[in-house]
């Protein structure tokens, strides 16, 4: 499976000359906001011990932000922890969760990546024009 | 003006009403042309090319430019505001996001007749989606406004609920662009004229 899906094509296809960076806001957006949601949720787990119902609450709210923008990889992680903590086990919420983060860093280095690759490339039709 | 006689273009202009801060009328027009073919029309107006029709920016029978709707979106989720706003916006809506149902009602207690629309999530702490939309159903100053609802719960019970209480539409999360700009068109043109 994709790390990105058709999602991220449609938030793609909302950028034009009056949001020239809007993909790249959203992506920053996303992993401030993605980041500060798996930290409370750390927090939860240590916190509310066994208190399923409320991890399940922050992580369908960082499900609803993959989604969103299309991050596959990460939602299907943060299905299997919903699917853990509706069986109660703590063992699997705790894998599932280890797994979410690498996602979550794998998918970050990747975008990194292909934006400073759109940078590097420039505005399209750049790399056509004839040296003068 | 009789429903039988193909009316002039400067008649229609005449009995045209799009006040400035409204969708389109296009229902209006029908009912007073009835036995007209619509087609004709519109042309025959854009012929007459009155400047004094305001423009309604779904309606392509006005010709001066006009604002365009107001959407109110509410979403407890940063990025789904984000998102939510470029598209209503690229779909040349002017927007307003706030974070939860309270900030929605604060919003329309200072300047309900601006809002045009308001486009809710369902999931949010404190105040539902739905709650809100009962808010909104049962003021006498707000009920006439459409509210759509967006969730990523895709429940029958749940859509059916919120149809009976009056929603417009309910749409499934992730929300694509072209769902969004269709049903808000939709939606703001079915309003009655305030």
């Amino acid at each position: 499976m994709g790390h990105l899906d058709e999602q991220f094509r449609q938030v793609e296809d909302l950028q034009d000359e009056a949001s020239p960076n809007f993909v790249e806001e959203v992506v920053v957006v996303f992993f401030k906001d993605s980041g500060r949601l798996i930290s409370n949720l750390e927090q939860a787990l240590e916190k509310y011990p066994r208190d399923f119902n409320r991890w399940d609450a922050y992580m369908q709210q960082l499900k609803g932000s993959c989604s969103s923008i299309g991050a596959s990889r990460m939602k299907n992680e943060c299905m299997s922890f919903r699917d853990n903590c509706g069986q109660r086990s703590v063992e699997g919420c705790m894998g599932s969760l280890q797994k979410l983060k690498r996602e979550h860093a794998i998918l970050r280095q990747k975008l990194e990546s292909y934006f400073q690759l759109l940078r590097q490339v420039g505005p399209a039709g750049a790399a056509t024009r004839p040296a003068m | 003006m009789s429903s039988t006689n193909p009316p002039s273009a400067t008649s229609h202009v005449a009995l045209t009403r799009h006040p400035l801060e409204h969708g389109c009328g296009l229902s209006e027009w029908r009912s007073r042309c009835r036995g007209t073919d619509s087609t004709s029309l519109k042309n025959g107006l854009l012929q007459a090319s009155a400047p004094s029709i305001p423009l309604c920016c779904l309606c392509p029978m006005s010709t001066t430019v006009q604002e365009p709707p107001h959407v109110l979106a509410v979403d407890d989720s940063l990025v789904d505001r984000v998102v939510i706003s470029r598209l209503l916006r690229s779909s040349k809506y002017r927007v307003t996001t706030v974070d939860s149902g309270k900030k929605a009602l604060e919003v329309l207690s200072l300047g309900h007749e601006s809002v045009q629309l308001i486009i809710t999530d369902y999931c949010m702490p404190e105040m539902t989606g739905y709650d809100l939309l009962k808010r909104v159903k049962e003021s006498a100053e707000l009920r006439g406004i459409p509210v759509v609802i967006m969730s990523s719960e895709n429940s029958p019970a749940r859509i059916r609920r919120c149809l009976d209480e009056g929603a417009e539409e309910f749409l499934i999360k992730p929300v694509r662009p072209s769902d969004v700009s269709r049903l808000c068109n939709r939606a703001i043109a079915a309003m009655p004229m305030r």
